[in-house]
């Protein structure tokens, strides 16, 4: 099977729509076939990786388990975008999984390496 | 769809799997096993346990090429390798383990 | 009146909107919530207007989100019931969807 590079560019907050949910559900099938994944997250969707999620009374799977299992998957190109977080008043302390601060540039050249960029 | 079995009702989906995972137990999974032509020993409840512990973990039911390298790490690698599982689970390791373990067919398995 | 806000404030102006408008009560719900985290850029804005304002946060998303420990200060955490509450004390209600 050809590899290809796929980059995810997550930009939504998690839980107030599914895009989030089901980005991740595509980058674990697309883990699956060995294709070479990397996840980028900008604007809203450094949320997604916020640590702490307590989903209990919202009634939904809180994210913050999951991003665990992505190291299994052999997901390991995590990068985040160093504006969005500080816009938010977060840091990479704040953030639930080690991961590589970058800004939008830098984040942009690693878009431009890719096969393909799937936007949620 | 539902299974009835001792007087309880456990609901699934049209592809066998139990819709409410905290309804499971080792009646139910000895069932579902059953209707799999799976004939449940020691081995097979260590891959089920396994794989419960890692849905309560990570939330997500792993595909098989995860299942099993995360196995080979947990219970060693006699037992990390698709032969092994295939051997356990003919129809796949990944789809009837997780049934039978009453998780949702895995992510990433077509 | 109970402005409802569910958007994020990154994402939509519909804090700026409900502001606009002159004073009442502003519940934030699901995404919204993220308006009253400790540091983030709608924090002035609510300060500014606290005078005007009353600000409520509903719990369970505030936990959903992680952001059970960033609440900034002068925001009402309540829970299902609250909002419940809210919604009959004031006469009208706006949701700014």
């Amino acid at each position: 099977m050809t590899t290809k590079k796929f980059m995810f560019v997550n930009r939504k907050a998690p839980y107030g729509t599914i895009y989030a949910w089901e980005a991740l559900e595509v980058v674990l099938i697309a883990a699956a076939f060995e294709q070479d994944v990397s996840l980028a997250f900008l604007d809203d969707g450094v949320f997604q990786l916020k640590k702490g999620h307590q989903t209990k009374d919202i009634g939904v799977k809180a994210f913050e388990k999951t991003w665990g299992a992505l190291e299994d998957y052999d997901v390991t190109k995590l990068y985040v975008a160093q504006e969005s977080l500080a816009e938010r008043g977060l840091t990479a302390d704040d953030l639930a999984i080690p991961v590589e601060v970058l800004s939008r540039a830098e984040i942009g050249k690693k878009m431009e390496e890719q096969d393909v960029l799937l936007s949620f | 769809m539902a299974i009835e079995l001792n007087g309880k009702s456990y609901e699934t989906d049209e592809e066998g799997y139990l819709l409410n995972l905290g309804e499971w137990n080792e009646e139910v999974a000895a069932y579902l096993a059953q209707q799999e032509g799976v004939n449940m020993t020691e081995q097979h409840w260590e891959v089920i346990t396994f794989l419960r512990d890692y849905y309560n973990e990570f939330q997500i039911a792993p595909a098989v090429r995860v299942l099993t390298k995360a196995i080979g790490k947990k219970l060693g690698p006699e037992k990390g390798n698709s032969q092994y599982l295939y051997e356990l689970f003919p129809y796949g390791p990944a789809k009837q383990a997780c049934k039978i373990a009453g998780l949702p067919k895995p992510t990433g398995c077509v | 009146m109970l402005h409802i806000i569910n958007k994020s404030p990154y994402d939509r102006p519909a804090l700026d909107s409900a502001l606009q408008t002159g004073e009442g009560g502003i519940l934030f719900t699901e995404d919204g919530v993220y308006a009253i985290a400790k540091g983030g850029a709608a924090e002035a804005k609510i300060k500014a207007a606290q005078g005007k304002f009353k600000f409520y946060a509903l719990s369970a998303d505030v936990d959903a989100r992680g952001l059970t420990d960033r609440v900034m200060e002068g925001i009402s955490v309540v829970d299902y019931g609250g909002f419940v509450d809210l919604v009959a004390e004031y006469k009208t209600n706006q949701s700014w969807l």
